[in-house]
């Protein structure tokens, strides 16, 4: 193979960026754009998503209904959560992919940068698809991010919601598909499997997930579509189906995309506790198999999510042990963190704040997840608050915190200088602080006996509602600091990043210069002790 | 993990994929506008639907052909190769998924959602007081629910039309095999010959498969709105026979793409991956015709 031929029509190769515009970000073939790109729009999806939240505080401020109708709300809870899964944690996890998966095993880019492009630009059309059904006639999805049917085979907009689904599911198809090439393809000699950062390992798994269940999506968002308009019967069990059947589709997909958003949300973690505890990861190759083992269960516990609907009892026991199986692993990982700190010399950077606080809250969630396993427990807890509580202490606290965190650690090396680490801390003791105002609360609420998916309620639940409403103010004001944070890094900051922008960082990624420069490891690097991040480079 | 090359390729920049992205939206932005206009109304749906599907076939064509002509310069090394081979390997699985959710319906409508409608395990009570009349059955006899939507149907036998298909299908895979191997021997008049035969096999079997859907449509009244039996049945085939179409396609621009000389005895991935993915067709065939016609 001529080598001479592999740097055809690469004016700009050795230049840095190309010149224009629209060339540099819309026909792309750079890991570092695209995944500049996909942040960029995963913190507009996060605004866009965090706004419907605002909108559903408000309204649940006081017992009544005060500002908008029903139907109105109903829209918000949806798409509030269809944006921030798939608009604001998805891409933002593929952004963080994109930018460090290449630069962290010696790679040059992704294994196809084309497709890769391909798989961005996807996203903000089929987000316009989807944010588009609110000005429909009748209004966009109502019936809840799941899309059970019947409800919600009613309205105009199961065909565009459908449809951007698909779109999103194409996305996310081809991303994993690059990033699994890219692992498993474009290492550095002596970046062995094993050696690899925990970070990339969590994508490799992550990216089989989604290859295996974003189809099965697809397949029961079309069977959505053709139940409502070609007059099929797969959920009307007038003709025979079954509407129990989209939900075991649904959730056959749906549990491992919980995983999808918690996994490598575990690998930034597990990155940025060694680099502020000055230690390496305590157990790396059991942080490596805990994820295997998670992803494995998350195939096999999926009807947890439907223990009220009336499953043969065979069934509802299958699937309590096997949903409380999963703590294993999930402990193995907590204790793994905490004994990657134990006896280390800590500080605490403004990364490392968010990922401490990401071990205590997402354990938290873990917990209540535990607790909602057991079937006995569960039909109390079932669609109410307490849910709502659950998951938003393992994305909110969990998945997002750690990508806020991964955001911190990496701001140096993408922009080549340093954030505030002032206002990193104002932002994070001001989010710490009022999402669990803002979430804590919701325990109570839901084991009071408060439903979710309502715009009003009993006046026994308004203190706990007004508090929590007041906690769902302030978080959201608080990622405005964010925003501040973040825009004067990239524009105003002149304080320069040193190359290893944190003295205890190990790793390829802080062997290139701060900023990384447009095209990184054209040649394989050759791998010394300190560029991995953990572990040496002979055993 | 593989020999390395020195130095690594990046491809350069490229408007293919924003073009895909546009027209991939215009596509779904038609037919959801389509789908949800008024009868008589037309709309521009189906204006949008056709540009946009136009737009697909154009984009498919200016892509793949930036491709061929990179590739035909010497362009991609070994590890690039390795990269499309996994591209496509786990493409093929994901189309495996796609498919395992419509055989999940299947087999949960036959072996529960009826079953249940007509009263066994815990579906007593809802027979008793909703359907109390509805004999459960697959086929013809209740596989189209308590309702019987649709109307009463015939199932298509299996060892008619289906049979012939499975067969043409097995040979088309064994012809493709020895298409592969020619190509591996260079011997481009086979190639060209058992290539070509796979194509019309295909083809045929495409040709068959319309016949049955017309049959099953206008003499045993099996539609795809005949219950939970006539949506599984027409959903898997019909998904099945796009495959089939598909692929068919691929097979025919390879022929064509032999016939120009393009593929060595070495360098012919994408010969082999059409020949992957009609192999995998040929796979979910098999399971269609086990589950779908003959159980």
């Amino acid at each position: 193979m001529a080598h001479a031929a592999t740097h055809d029509q690469h004016d700009d190769h050795h230049h840095g960026a190309p010149k224009g515009f629209f060339a540099r970000w819309v026909m792309s073939t750079n890991h570092k754009d695209i995944g500049t790109l996909y942040l960029v729009l995963s913190l507009i999806a996060f605004f866009i998503g965090g706004s419907f939240a605002m909108v559903i505080r408000a309204e649940l401020f006081k017992p009544g209904l005060q500002l908008v109708q029903p139907y109105f709300f109903n829209e918000m809870t949806t798409l509030h959560a269809l944006v921030m899964i798939f608009g604001a944690v998805m891409p933002a996890f593929v952004g963080l992919g994109n930018w460090m998966i290449p630069l962290m095993i010696g790679a040059p880019d992704m294994a196809l940068p084309r497709m890769n492009n391909l798989s961005f630009w996807l996203l903000p059309f089929a987000f316009v698809l989807l944010l588009s059904t609110l000005f429909l006639p009748g209004g966009g999805p109502a019936g809840g991010w799941t899309l059970y049917p019947p409800l919600s085979l009613q309205g105009q907009s199961l065909a565009y919601s459908v449809f951007a689904i698909h779109l999103m599911g194409i996305s996310s198809i081809m991303g994993a598909i690059n990033i699994i090439a890219t692992i498993l393809n474009l290492r550095a000699p002596g970046m062995d499997l094993l050696k690899m950062p925990v970070f990339v390992w969590t994508w490799l798994i992550t990216a089989f997930l989604l290859i295996a269940v974003m189809p099965v999506l697809a397949g029961a968002v079309t069977m959505l579509l053709t139940d409502k308009y070609f007059g099929t019967s797969f959920f009307n069990a007038a003709g025979g189906g079954d509407p129990v059947l989209y939900q075991h589709i649904f959730w056959f997909f749906g549990h491992p995309e919980v995983y999808i958003m918690i996994l490598p949300a575990f690998g930034l973690i597990s990155e940025i506790i060694p680099t502020f505890a000055r230690k390496p990861i305590f157990g790396y190759k059991a942080m490596v198999f805990a994820v295997a083992s998670i992803a494995f269960l998350s195939f096999i516990v999926w009807a947890h999510h439907m223990f009220a609907v009336g499953l043969p009892l065979g069934a509802d026991i299958f699937f309590m042990y096997a949903t409380m199986l999963i703590a294993v692993p999930t402990g193995v990982k907590v204790f793994n963190w905490v004994s990657t700190m134990w006896g280390g010399s800590m500080s605490f950077e403004t990364p490392m704040l968010w990922a401490v606080a990401f071990v205590i809250l997402f354990t938290i969630g873990g917990f209540s997840g535990l607790m909602l396993a057991l079937v006995p427990a569960d039909f109390q807890y079932h669609d109410s608050y307490f849910v709502v509580a659950h998951f938003h202490y393992v994305l909110v606290t969990g998945a997002i915190f750690a990508i806020i965190a991964g955001v911190y650690y990496w701001l140096p090396k993408w922009t080549g200088r340093m954030y505030s680490e002032f206002w990193g801390k104002v932002h994070f003791w001001n989010s710490v602080v009022w999402v669990n105002v803002l979430f804590f609360p919701q325990h109570f609420l839901g084991l009071a006996g408060m439903p979710r998916r309502i715009p009003d309620y009993n006046v026994a639940f308004a203190n706990f509602n007004m508090v929590s409403s007041i906690g769902g103010f302030l978080f959201g004001a608080s990622q405005l600091i964010f925003l501040g944070v973040i825009v004067h890094c990239v524009f105003f900051s002149r304080k320069q990043a040193l190359d290893r922008v944190w003295e205890g960082a190990r790793g390829l990624e802080w062997t290139v210069p701060s900023p990384a420069p447009h095209h990184t490891f054209e040649v394989p690097p050759l791998i010394h002790d300190e560029d991995l991040a953990h572990g040496h480079a002979v055993d | 993990m593989g020999q390395h090359q020195d130095v690594y390729f990046v491809p350069s920049k490229s408007q293919w994929p924003i073009v895909a992205a546009v027209v991939l939206f215009l596509t779904v932005f038609g037919a959801g506008h389509w789908l949800n206009a008024e009868p008589g109304e037309s709309g521009f749906g189906k204006t949008f639907l056709l540009i946009g599907f136009v737009g697909v076939l154009a984009m498919f064509f200016g892509w793949f052909r930036a491709v061929i002509r990179e590739s035909l310069a010497g362009r991609y090394n070994a590890q690039v190769d390795r990269s499309f081979r996994m591209g496509m390997m786990w493409f093929i699985f994901s189309e495996v998924m796609f498919f395992g959710a419509f055989f999940g319906a299947l087999f949960y409508a036959r072996l529960y959602a009826v079953p249940w409608l007509g009263g066994e395990g815990h579906g007593v009570l809802t027979h008793q007081f909703l359907w109390n009349d509805y004999a459960a059955a697959w086929g013809a006899n209740g596989g189209n629910g308590p309702a019987r939507i649709g109307g009463s149907f015939e199932t298509v036998p299996p060892w008619g039309m289906p049979l012939l298909n499975t067969l043409i299908l097995l040979t088309s895979s064994v012809t493709v095999t020895i298409a592969h191997h020619a190509i591996k021997d260079g011997h481009r008049g086979r190639v060209l010959l058992f290539l070509g035969l796979t194509v019309l096999l295909g083809a045929s079997f495409l040709y068959f498969q319309a016949n049955e859907y017309m049959e099953a449509y206008r003499e045993l009244n099996l539609t795809l709105k005949s219950g939970v039996y006539g949506s599984t049945f027409f959903m898997l085939t019909g998904f099945h026979g796009m495959h089939v179409t598909l692929g068919t396609i691929m097979l025919a621009v390879m022929w064509l793409r032999e016939l120009k000389g393009h593929f060595t005895r070495d360098h012919h991935f994408a010969f082999e991956a059409v020949a992957w993915y009609w192999h995998f067709v040929d796979v979910v065939w098999l399971g269609l015709f086990i589950f779908v016609y003959i159980l």
